[in-house]
């Protein structure tokens, strides 16, 4: 009787658990097909290499090249790793293998924090401190080399900038897990041979976590790249192809945010075709991670 | 005979993790050329004993040692003391084959390198020697570009003390090196040991006591943290001077 009662029980417990994952699998099917069946239309009439490698967007005067937006993205994201990765692996390495295990908690739950912060909080800190000390302190500096650099302070620069620390998380507790999970014999065996801690960290250590690592940058940049509020708050939104890191930039996600607004339905769909390249971005870069993880058998 | 040159030289060495003391008053002298077993229980400090003698113990936090300890004549734990010569001079094979996650070359070009062993042809040179000194040359020389992951047990065994040997260290000290090992791979180690006691000092721990009769000339008996008798190993187990130690070769205990 009991025995009865239970697997009833149990039966309720597993089809609703599995609604539970249907339904979330069912959500991020219907995102999908939505995105794609809205921003369908525009690159069938505007052509989807017209789309993509267009110099002009200017949705005003029914131009929708995205050229711009996707170097803007671009050189973002790839100003956020070269100052993220190397201070997130860093701080990655001193967690792991130098700082005293109080010190160790301490400051991994400070970076932990970082990323409970909301990303219009980051874009509001760029706004108030990092585009102004660009403005006021770099750019007197450059303008006696450069005149005609853009003045204005919003800039890749400041966008990359405030991108490279809220990429910290991802990178450094990740990195550190890696770090953390080589074998302690491998620690032993480089010391035995006479080798110093920054030897044994740079030339065994790091490269026997380097699946994970790798893995924590392919991350960080999803990360950067799916990043909209913080950027759109400073990187001063001009589609136009940046030439240099004090150039203002807009982005992919700054864009549809921006204009979804107040977009007529040709734009709409516009903006919608931007999301089908940021997802499918983003997919490519996910399973860049998994595989990278799974073939190396990295820690997670 | 002539006198045997001593290498270690031990004198009232106490060791403590924290509060807990490890080691109580161990003497003993080490001698050039000599395979010298450590043998006892588990837990009796014969690990923690070999692993002082290089200084590994450094990476235990809270561990202290105390007492006159001399390697070639000098204080090993002193103040000026260079940690990285004693490890160069005194390299260490550790219980489970830990070849790094490397390939078989970059394995043995390792430790050269870090002592600024550069020239490629040198390094070639260390890679088949080390090789040839363990017997694996021949069996692997046509995948040295391959990861030293996909060698078995026995070959990343022999592998690790080629990579020991490729700094020329004076002394090596193993830690159950064969353990992890299948008898036949067991008995491939056993060989190269007293080969390479011609030219090294070898200290060796052992749960295996038949192990420690074959191969070793002098053996210290360990027991809770304190050597309960050391000496000739032909010696020590056909004629034990110490009760506990008959009890523990005789296998009543351990």
């Amino acid at each position: 009787m009991r025995g009865k009662s239970l697997k009833v029980k149990e039966t309720i417990i597993e089809k609703a658990l599995f609604l539970c994952a249907a339904g979330s699998v069912t959500a991020v099917a219907l995102i999908t097909l939505f995105i794609f069946s809205s921003g369908y239309s525009v690159l069938r009439s505007y052509g989807p290499l017209n789309f993509i490698f267009g110099m002009d967007w200017s949705p005003v005067n029914g131009e929708y090249g995205i050229l711009p937006l996707i170097a803007g993205t671009l050189e973002v994201t790839a100003g956020a790793l070269i100052l993220g990765v190397p201070a997130g692996i860093g701080c990655a390495v001193f967690l792991a293998e130098m700082a005293k295990e109080r010190w160790a908690k301490l400051l991994k739950s400070a970076i932990e924090l970082l990323a409970g912060i909301p990303s219009v909080v980051y874009g509001f800190f760029g706004l108030a401190i990092i585009v102004p000390a660009i403005r006021d302190w770099l750019l007197p500096a450059v303008q006696k080399i450069d005149p005609d650099v853009p003045a204005s302070g919003f800039s890749v620069l400041a966008g990359a900038f405030v991108l490279g620390i809220m990429i910290l998380p991802t990178i450094v507790s990740m990195s550190e897990n890696a770090i953390r999970a080589v074998p302690l014999e491998f620690r032993e065996a480089s010391l035995a041979l006479g080798a110093d801690r920054r030897e044994t960290i740079t030339k065994v250590l790091v490269p026997a976590a380097k699946s994970g690592i790798f893995s924590s940058v392919i991350l960080a940049m999803g990360r950067a790249v799916g990043e909209t509020m913080a950027v759109l708050l400073i990187t001063g939104n001009v589609p136009k192809v940046p030439t240099g890191p004090l150039d203002p930039a807009a982005t992919l996600t700054g864009t549809i945010a921006m204009e979804m607004s107040y977009a007529g339905p040709e734009h709409q769909s516009a903006l919608f075709a931007i999301g089908i390249v940021l997802f499918i971005l983003i997919v490519i870069l996910n399973s860049i991670a998994l595989a990278v993880m799974k073939r190396f058998g990295g820690a997670v | 005979m002539a006198e045997k040159e001593k290498v270690f030289e031990i004198r009232d060495m106490d060791l403590y993790y924290g509060s807990f003391q490890a080691l109580k008053k161990v003497n003993i002298d080490i001698y050039r050329h000599d395979v010298t077993a450590l043998i006892g229980p588990s837990g009796c400090g014969k690990s923690t004993f070999l692993r002082s003698l290089n200084r590994m113990n450094d990476l235990v936090e809270g561990c202290r040692i105390e007492g006159k300890l001399l390697f070639d004549g000098e204080d090993f734990y002193g103040k000026d003391y260079d940690t990285i010569a004693l490890r160069t001079k005194v390299g260490m094979v550790f219980q489970k084959p830990n070849p790094f996650p490397k390939s078989i070359y970059e394995n043995l070009a390792y430790g050269p390198r870090l002592h600024g062993v550069k020239d490629r042809k040198k390094l070639d040179e260390i890679a088949e020697r080390t090789l040839s000194q363990v017997g694996l040359w021949d069996e692997i020389k046509d995948r040295l570009g391959k990861s030293a992951l996909g060698l078995s047990g026995g070959q990343a065994q022999r592998l690790c003390i080629a990579r020991c040997l490729s700094v020329e260290p004076e002394v090596i000290l193993m830690d159950e090196p064969t353990s992890a090992l299948d008898p036949i791979a067991t008995s491939k180690i056993e060989a190269l040991i007293q080969e390479l006691s011609k030219q090294y000092t070898i200290i060796i721990v052992t749960h295996n006591m038949q192990q420690a009769g074959r191969i070793s000339d002098r053996t210290a008996f360990f027991f809770s943290g304190e050597i309960l008798e050391a000496g000739d190993t032909r010696r020590l187990f056909t004629n034990p001077e110490n009760p506990k130690t008959e009890e523990y070769i005789t296998g009543r205990f351990g």
